[in-house]
């Protein structure tokens, strides 16, 4: 049970070992054994959220070994509260996503050996705590998701797939040096994030350039890079894009895991390692950007007539919760961003598993080319309300709690944002019940009369998620105990720096 | 250790070795039709050779079954004119490994085996000898012979396809460049001499260290024997030769140069700059002579270097142009190494060589395996590449080139990665920024070849590429350790730690 988090990791690059030593016609055989191999992840993942400590705020589950000893790299991972929420979503979603990648039919052996690789490099995002580790595994996460992408997108997806790697490696470079300042600045020099984040009151803040410290400078270099990830505006504009391009297993992977990379990069190391400047800069850069993404996305996708580029542009929306959420450091705020992120995953999710069966029936996704799905497909139209009603935030589904947690913890601090926040839900219910009447209700399309219902398999990936945000609406606090020790420690680590420093002037 | 002439022999028997073969080659190949055993032949002097630097111990004890130099010890021989220590023999197995792989690359390629002359075998081991001695030389005189002996074999296996113009044309220009920058460099040699009446680099040493010689002077001395070595090495401006050359001579000549040439043109330099006209400093730091500041003027073509290789690069429709363009850039990467003025850095240069010796001329390799089938070097020729019959090398080229880009897991982000963190560890920001700049638009033309590989499908005119079993040994060769060593690299690295120490009297 040690070593929960590192077979949690490897085991899908042993799936993927094994799924390259198979023939390359054995489609079905691939299939197999690329469940098998996400199926334990799941398994163990069901465990750990059994015997969490709850009330501990730091790392559990920890694993440690000397990796590269002469430079002082180590293997080295663990999860606090704000990591298991998202390990459990990675490893949730991976199996979901290999059900619903069964109609694959071209070249099946690279495909699911790079979605191993993939869900490797993921987990490994949310359970590292070597910051040269967990630079590894989310560059390792560029590579699969390029060739995903390119090779079995749609008809632009060699534009979609460049323009996603190179944003995401342009982000990542920066990361890169804000990484080694951070190792030299340590004595002994060291990329154990543990011991970052211990010293953050020695990384300097008197200004060096434009009235910036390194702090700062350290601060907006990891900030542009997990902005593009989640995405923020102007780093957005990949996302569409890829979403559009993206086979819809890949489309969930990315909205529902690689997006929240972005904020709980943030969170691990912006606010665990230079809490200083997180003060400083969260209202502009977390608080009001937040809110402009919120409506902005919003906006976006109302005026979208392609049904997976309308649901990609409200992702973009709901990360704005995030970001203002954990720019009010009070505990219902922070809460509720970490909430949101795991509520959109499952959300969005579900969201892009049903445009991915409609496209599959009809080859297309204009809103304006269907109607009147609900007379159709009656069992797929009741699923696909839940998920609308759930992405709108309606009382009673998961996504409800976690917006209300946000604007209730930003409140507090920024009343004037809050408001503007609150009143894009209506633009939300706007572009989703719209979309909902378009192509659900009214009269039937005719093309369409003989569409078959939703089958066993589509439904197996569905229901799993239905059940989380239902549960969740009812009982968010089978996901907010596991957050709350670890969210509540961090925001205090921010606060209380930012109260020595002003004690200091 | 400062040996006469006879007590040398003992630790020259690589060079002797080789040298011997070559004669050898030269002497039968009139008398001999099967010149594929010539080439045999010198395989297995490379391998010896190798064996002969690196040394043969019973596993598990001290007991040598060939005496290895590493460690060996360290001194002048041949009367002070080659300096034996680890820096050379790190630089010798180098060169051995790459005269080894370009051997065999040229027993594998149809272009050189269709021209059918022994004396081809002979050269390469020459130039190899050539490039021993230019890691070794102890003296300006010594430095230059090396370095024109390497080039006048170059010379010679460039224009090598006796019947294609290009061939000629590029031997011609080789020759014309080369012939101009040693003829500067060795004017500026003389000023040297001129001024410390020596040209054993420690009398150098002392005698500018002393303040012999005005900053001015000196400055202008070192600036035209950059010339040459920068000719060697394809910085800029001394770089335009490469791209012609590259793209006419044959293939395994191209990787050659590309690695071996380079290299030793970085030893070289490397030997000069450092022990020869700089101080060294506690800490494994050094200092440069007094006003003058040759470190910022190599900092301007470092970063001239990679910016205009990667730029070039990225509008070239030849893969061999493009490889040319790209080690033009890569050049650059290592002068990184160069400018900082500490172990670290050169640490990091040695290390950076020994994974772009593995990805450069594993990617030329490809580059052959694929011109041998179809005759095609141009990237249009690679057009779904995947897709008929070539997975295995494109998928290898595909990691060779991702590799070069400096993406993780691979041997050469690691490379990178020391590069920039001996950048970061001593201040040089700006130097960082435009090297990762740097890094983004490379991974753009490599990721377009790699596109043309797999996202693009074949259109059926493109002939069948088959990978025989002589070319796939040293692909899977190249292509392992490129794997391995992103993930797992000490070894390596401790000993490019201990090879970046120079004998210093």
């Amino acid at each position: 049970m040690d070593h929960v988090l590192s077979w949690m990791v490897f085991l899908p690059v042993a799936g993927m070992a094994v799924i390259l030593c198979l023939p390359s016609r054995a489609h079905a055989l691939i299939k197999q054994t690329a469940l098998v191999f996400t199926l334990p992840p799941l398994l163990l993942g069901i465990n750990l959220f059994l015997a969490f400590d709850r009330e501990a705020e730091g790392f559990q589950y920890m694993v440690r070994a000397p990796w590269i000893a002469s430079y002082n790299i180590d293997y080295f991972v663990g999860v606090d509260g704000i990591s298991i929420s998202m390990v459990l979503l990675t490893v949730l979603l991976c199996p979901i996503c290999v059900l619903a990648s069964w109609g694959i039919d071209k070249g099946v052996k690279g495909y699911f050996a790079l979605f191993l690789l993939l869900d490797a490099g993921m987990t490994g995002v949310f359970v590292a705590l070597d910051f040269f580790l967990f630079y590894i595994f989310w560059e390792v996460m560029l590579l699969p998701m390029y060739f995903l992408i390119g090779v079995w997108g749609g008809p632009r997806r060699e534009y979609a797939a460049i323009k996603f790697f190179l944003y995401t490696l342009a982000g990542s470079v920066l990361m890169l040096i804000a990484m080694l300042y951070l190792y030299f600045s340590n004595e002994p020099h060291t990329f154990d994030m543990v011991r970052l984040m211990a010293q953050s009151a020695t990384y300097g803040t008197e200004p060096v350039i434009w009235g910036l410290g390194a702090q700062h400078l350290l601060w907006l270099a990891l900030f542009i890079g997990f902005a593009i990830k989640i995405p923020a505006f102007p780093f957005h504009t990949w996302l569409p894009d890829a979403h559009v391009e993206a086979p819809t297993a890949i489309s969930v992977i990315l909205a529902g895991v690689l997006l929240k990379m972005g904020t709980y990069g943030i969170l691990r190391i912006n606010y665990g390692m230079l809490p200083i400047a997180t003060a400083d800069f969260a209202f502009w850069l977390l608080a009001a950007l937040g809110t402009w993404n919120i409506i902005y996305g919003a906006l976006c996708a109302m005026a979208q007539t392609d049904l997976k580029k309308l649901v990609a542009y409200s992702s973009i929306s709901h990360m704005g919760y995030v970001m203002l959420g954990m720019a009010a450091f009070t505990p219902q705020g922070i809460n509720g961003a970490v909430l949101q992120m795991f509520n959109h995953g499952t959300v969005t999710a579900m969201l892009f598993l049903l445009v991915g069966v409609i496209y599959d029936r009809a080859h297309h996704r204009e809103i304006a080319g269907f109607g009147g799905l609900a007379g159709i497909m009656p069992v797929y139209t009741g699923i696909t309300a839940l998920a609308f009603f759930a992405a709108m935030g309606l009382p009673g589904l998961s996504a409800f709690i976690s917006e209300v947690l946000v604007l209730l913890g930003a409140w507090q601090k920024f009343p004037g944002l809050t408001i503007v926040a609150a009143s894009a839900v209506v633009l939300t219910a706007g572009y989703m019940l719209w979309t909902m009447q378009r192509v659900y209700l009214g009269p039937p399309n005719e093309k369409y009369v003989g569409l078959p219902e939703i089958n066993a398999r589509e439904m197996v990936t569905l229901a799993p998620l239905a059940v989380i945000v239902v549960v969740l609406g009812v009982y968010p606090h089978a996901v907010l105990d596991l957050i709350n020790a670890s969210l509540l420690k961090l925001n205090d680590t921010v606060l209380g720096a930012v109260a020595g420093a002003v004690a200091l002037r | 250790m400062d040996l006469g002439t006879y007590e040398s022999i003992a630790y020259a028997y690589p060079e002797l070795l080789l040298m011997g073969v070559a004669t050898l080659i030269f002497l039968v190949d009139p008398f001999v039709r099967a010149k594929d055993g010539l080439g045999s032949l010198a395989l297995f002097a490379c391998a010896l050779a190798l064996v002969a630097s690196i040394g043969l111990r019973v596993p598990g004890t001290d007991t040598w079954l060939v005496q290895g130099l590493f460690g060996w010890g360290e001194g002048w021989i041949f009367s002070r004119m080659v300096i034996v220590d680890d820096f050379a023999v790190f630089f010798k197995v180098i060169f051995c490994l790459a005269a080894f792989a370009t051997v065999w690359m040229s027993l594998g390629s149809d272009e050189v085996r269709r021209s059918s002359e022994g004396e081809y075998y002979g050269l390469l081991l020459a130039a190899t000898v050539g490039m021993f001695y230019m890691a070794s030389a102890a003296n300006l005189l010594m430095a230059y012979l090396g370095l024109e002996f390497v080039s006048l074999t170059s010379y010679v296996l460039t224009g090598y396809l006796r019947h294609n113009r290009r061939s000629g044309e590029a031997a011609l220009k080789y020759t014309i460049y080369g012939g101009v920058a040693s003829g500067t460099m060795i004017y500026g040699m003389s000023w040297l001499y001129g001024m410390t009446g020596s040209l054993d680099y420690m009398q150098i040493n002392a005698a500018l260290l002393a303040g012999r010689g005005e900053p001015l002077t000196i400055f202008i001395a070192l600036v035209l024997i950059l010339s040459g070595f920068g000719y060697k090495i394809a910085a800029v401006p001394f770089h335009m030769w490469a791209p012609d050359v590259y793209h006419g001579a044959p293939i395994p000549v191209a990787a050659f140069l590309s690695v071996g040439s380079k290299a030793a043109g970085f030893a070289v330099l490397m030997r000069l700059f450092y022990p020869g006209l700089s101080e060294a400093v506690e800490g494994g730091d050094w200092r440069f002579l007094a006003g003058v500041e040759w470190p910022q003027l190599m900092l301007v073509v470092c970063m001239a270097t990679m910016t205009l290789g990667n730029l070039a690069a990225l509008g070239q429709q030849n893969l061999k142009r493009l490889l040319a363009y790209s080690s033009i850039a890569h050049a650059g990467y290592t002068l990184m190494g160069f400018v900082v003025l500490n172990d670290e850095g050169l640490r990091a240069m040695l290390f950076y060589l020994v994974t772009y010796y593995l990805m450069n001329i594993g990617a030329f390799l490809v580059v052959m395996v694929v011109a041998n089938s179809t005759g095609r070097e141009d990237i249009e020729g690679f057009r779904g590449l995947a897709w008929r019959g070539g997975a295995v090398p494109a998928v290898a080229m595909a990691i060779f080139l991702f590799s070069l880009a400096g993406l993780p897991p691979l041997a050469g982000f690691i490379g990178k990665f020391y590069l920039f963190a001996a950048v970061v560890k001593e201040h040089f920001y700006l130097l960082a920024l435009v090297g990762l700049a740097n890094s983004v638009v490379a991974l753009y033309y490599y990721a377009r070849v790699v596109r043309t590989m797999f996202l693009d499908m074949p259109l059926g005119d493109e002939g069948v590429v088959v990978l025989d079993s002589h070319n796939a040994f040293l692909l899977y060769f190249l292509v392992l350790p490129t794997i391995v060593l992103g993930v797992y690299w000490a070894p390596v690295i401790d000993l490019a730690g201990r090879s970046a120490r120079f004998f210093l009297g």
